[in-house]
């Protein structure tokens, strides 16, 4: 027992300090004090939750069919490209009908050159030996490409992680916030922002698709049959953005938003507002030739599948940029042109989940929350110090140890604080006070049997020891299923639960130990006051 | 200084007297109270069905009544409004909206223009949509995790002590769980997700105080062989008496605490996991001793094989 190495408390005085040193800038955060803490020493700080915070929780889930949807329109762009190469194969009724893009081979002789350039389209998927596309010949004149299982996952995932970039730059396109944007699961996204009141300019801005393409107008469709939905080959029927009816439109995409590097909103001479987009080179070039093309037709500017406009092309746009017209208000020019220069999202996000807390309620319930677990230490403090004397010295101030070391944990692996976790933070502190009041219990009685003083101490940690091991290791369990399975503020329970294991048996059982050790040491009393 | 002793030196209480009547209490109170929370159900959070919770604070006292029309008149369907801390907070709980995921988020945004018109001053505090997917998520992970923190628990147990040790834990969490989700079904409140991890708090106190009771009998059953089982475990629970009572008092004096001048978004919490503590307290030791006793637990149960064949009298 009192075979104590001075290395040893050595080490068990760097945890502390260690520990102090990082907890410490997360307790001045925010006070005069935060701004002089020195900059060589560590800046850990930890991180309130969004009920601590204030701010916004949103989960999206992406749809699956717009997500087959957008796949398949992609596919028809990247066949009708891949085939223009070769004039000889000339192909007709495209059709994405049951999830599969078929065409029709005109030339029976050609079918095999346009079944080796759909190969060519096709990739395979990394390590499962399959392809993305399946590829097949019906009645020797039709090519079907139906997606792969395999493909459609990687797909998916792909367009998560785009989905998720995406969404990024659109609710922070500076880059400068504290948000956070994650993928969960297979087909979601997570995202917080903190401090932001209303939602639901959020969800606006991560609502649009924006999936803006460039077509023309076909002015050869009967005005009648468009508004019944009918459209000539080769050509689609639309609806109008503003609702004020149909148009029909070749179903080729001549520019796509895809080649945009900028977005501005702005005005147009009669002080409506718009949108200036800015192309690359490639798409500059191609918006150039295009409008050279046709002029004095009109072209129809598409938003996610609805016509914005259908301006006439008076002349030639050469330098790579133009503007989008259409009904818009400052407000909706604005969010539409920071969705486009960030990027279309791959697939349609909905949300499944919000929660938004204002800030005063946060506040609020730190401030009662701070306040609660002073008094509930406090009380819990004189209680020991009354019940155990010079021992309930030591278990204190192995308590006020133990709550600085699991701040600084929680500091340096940047957790999350959640009123929850205030709650887990109070549990642990009676898990370490339990371990205190074992020990000291089993001391008692021990002494009461008649052994020696440090026979009685030394029995008492020993004895002690196990009972408090396998309690521990019960919270572990039940802990660790809670950070597995909880969502959002469960998980920030079981977070301080399982740091707190940890620390307050090192602090309840390994210092308070030390600090006993030293005094029996120190003083060598010849009777014991527990 | 004279020290505080909350409890005598060297009692001597016969708890396992009681083993029978503790028994018909507990088994009819864990009946009634499954049967209460089957017949009446819980009342489960927006976390849990879906559905809208706004919470709002007026600058001025507010008629609930007009309130209640107010958002009645907007046809939402059937919303349900109450006071939420302050007398000037209130919630506003609004069914999933027909329309699917989609529809739910105009609605609250219609709700909060309403209130912010009519009631001058009055600020949303905070919103929470929950889909029908999600809230099936929740609760379908909450329940498996509840499930799988008991079993795994149960099994840690068995494997550190005796099978028979795993089950009269499991016994006693299952009707430490059975109590709270009673008392949770009688109050009516608002069971959310974090009243999950109250649930799982209990179910590590519970077990805290069980193993710390179980690990007694283990020491005892391995000192004194000869002792029979009911007077055994009564020595057991007489020697860590005091370490129960200081324990759970020290617990309870901080959950009062939280749960007097906490936060209000943490007093379901809180006062879940103080009656788990009083429960568990109970359960550890009417629920979790006795149990031993009628599965046969005996003196020699930790000894390894060969120490028991040494201890049987030689026959042959």
């Amino acid at each position: 027992m009192l075979d104590f190495p001075k290395w040893k408390v050595w080490l068990i005085g760097i945890v502390i300090a260690i520990g102090v040193l990082l907890s410490i800038p997360s307790l001045i955060a925010g006070t005069p004090l935060g701004a002089s803490w020195p900059k060589w020493l560590p800046q850990y700080r930890i991180s309130l939750g969004l009920d601590l915070a204030g701010g916004s929780h949103l989960l999206l889930e992406a749809d699956a069919a717009d997500a087959q949807k957008q796949r398949l329109q992609g596919m028809e762009d990247s066949v009708q490209t891949e085939l223009r190469r070769d004039p000889a194969i000339d192909i007709g009724d495209i059709s994405t009908q049951g999830g599969r893009l078929s065409f029709l081979v005109r030339d029976p002789t050609k079918i095999d050159a346009a079944v080796e350039r759909m190969r060519d389209l096709t990739k395979p998927v990394a390590l499962t030996g399959n392809r993305d596309w399946d590829v097949q010949v019906v009645d020797s004149t039709r090519v079907v490409l139906t997606p792969t299982p395999t493909g459609t996952i990687k797909a998916m995932k792909d367009a998560m992680s785009v989905a998720r970039d995406v969404v990024r730059r659109r609710i922070d396109p500076g880059g400068t916030k504290e948000i956070t944007v994650v993928t969960e699961g297979s087909n979601r996204v997570l995202v917080e922002v903190p401090g932001v009141e209303n939602p639901d300019a959020l969800k606006k801005l991560i609502g649009q698709t924006a999936r803006l393409e460039f077509k023309l107008v076909d002015q050869s469709a009967n005005p009648q049959d468009v508004q019944q939905g009918r459209a000539p080959a080769g050509s689609q029927v639309l609806p109008m953005a503003d609702g004020s009816g149909f148009i029909a439109v070749k179903r080729r995409v001549m520019v796509s938003g895809d080649q945009l590097v900028d977005a501005k909103q702005s005005f147009d001479q009669d002080g409506r507002p718009d949108i200036d987009i800015t192309f690359n080179t490639a798409g500059a070039r191609r918006f150039g030739r295009v409008t050279q093309e046709n002029v004095n037709k009109p072209f129809a500017i598409i938003l996610d599948d609805k016509v914005l406009s259908a301006p006439n092309i008076n002349e030639p746009i050469l330098g790579g940029r133009a503007q989008i017209s259409g009904s818009f208000t400052v407000q909706s020019a604005h969010d539409l042109a920071v969705s486009l220069a960030s990027g279309k999202l791959p697939v349609k996000l909905n949300v499944i989940e919000e929660r938004s807390i204002g800030p005063d309620l946060g506040k609020d319930s730190i401030h009662k929350g701070v306040i609660a677990s002073a008094v509930s230490i406090a009380l819990v403090v004189v209680f020991m110090l009354v019940t155990y004397g010079r021992f309930g010295v030591y278990a204190n101030i192995a308590l006020v140890v133990n709550a600085f070391l699991i701040l600084g944990i929680m500091a340096m692996f940047n957790a999350t604080l959640t009123l929850p976790g205030i709650a887990g933070f109070i549990l642990t502190i009676g898990a370490a006070v339990d371990a205190n009041v074992l020990i000291n219990e089993r001391i008692r009685e021990e002494i009461r049997r008649g052994r020696r003083l440090l026979d009685a101490v030394e029995t008492g940690y020993k004895e002690a020891f196990r009972a408090i091991f396998d309690a521990n290791v019960t919270h572990v369990i039940s802990a660790a299923i809670m950070a597995y399975f909880g969502s959002g503020p469960v998980r920030g329970f079981a977070v301080v639960l399982l740091i707190g294991v940890v620390t307050s048996v090192f602090t309840a059982v390994y210092f308070t130990r030390m600090l006993v050790a030293l005094w029996i040491r120190r003083t060598r009393p010849r009777e014991l006051h527990i | 200084m004279k020290l505080l002793k909350l409890v005598p030196e060297n009692t001597n209480l016969d708890f396992m007297r009681w083993r029978n009547v503790a028994l018909v209490l507990s088994l009819i109170a864990t009946v009634t109270s499954i049967s209460y929370t089957v017949y009446r159900g819980l009342n489960l959070g927006v976390d849990f069905v879906g559905g809208q919770l706004i919470r709002v604070s007026f600058a001025q006292q507010v008629d609930v009544e007009q309130l209640r029309s107010k958002v009645d008149s907007m046809h939402l369907g059937e919303a349900s409004i109450t006071q939420f801390g302050g007398p000037k907070t209130f919630q506003i709980r609004l069914p999933k909206p027909p329309g699917g995921d989609a529809a739910a988020n105009s609605v609250a945004t219609k709700v909060k223009q309403e209130v912010e018109k009519d009631y001058p001053g009055a600020k949303i505090e905070s919103v929470d949509t929950v889909s029908g997917k999600v809230s099936e998520e929740l609760a379908d992970n909450s329940a498996i995790a509840i499930a799988l923190a008991m079993l795994g628990i149960a099994i840690y147990i068995w494997f550190r002590f005796e099978w028979q040790f795993g089950v009269g834990a499991l016994l006693t969490l299952a009707h430490d769980i059975a109590m709270t989700l009673g008392f949770f079904a009688f109050t009516r409140l608002q069971v959310d997700l974090n009243v999950v991890a109250a649930f799982l708090t209990i179910v590590g106190y519970s077990l805290n105080d069980t193993v710390v009771i179980y690990d007694r009998i283990r020491e005892d059953l391995r000192k004194y062989r000869k002792m029979a089982i009911l007077p055994l475990i009564n020595l057991s629970l007489n020697e860590t008496l005091a370490r129960t009572v200081v324990t759970s008092l020290t617990v309870l004096l901080a959950l009062g605490v939280l749960m007097l001048i906490g936060p209000e978004v943490i007093f379901g919490l809180a006062i879940a996991i103080f009656l788990g503590v009083l429960i568990g307290t109970y359960s550890s030791i009417y629920i979790s001793a006795p149990v031993l006793v009628w599965l046969g637990v005996k003196p020699d149960s930790f000894l390894k094989p060969e120490e028991k064949d040494a201890a049987q009298p030689e026959t042959a």
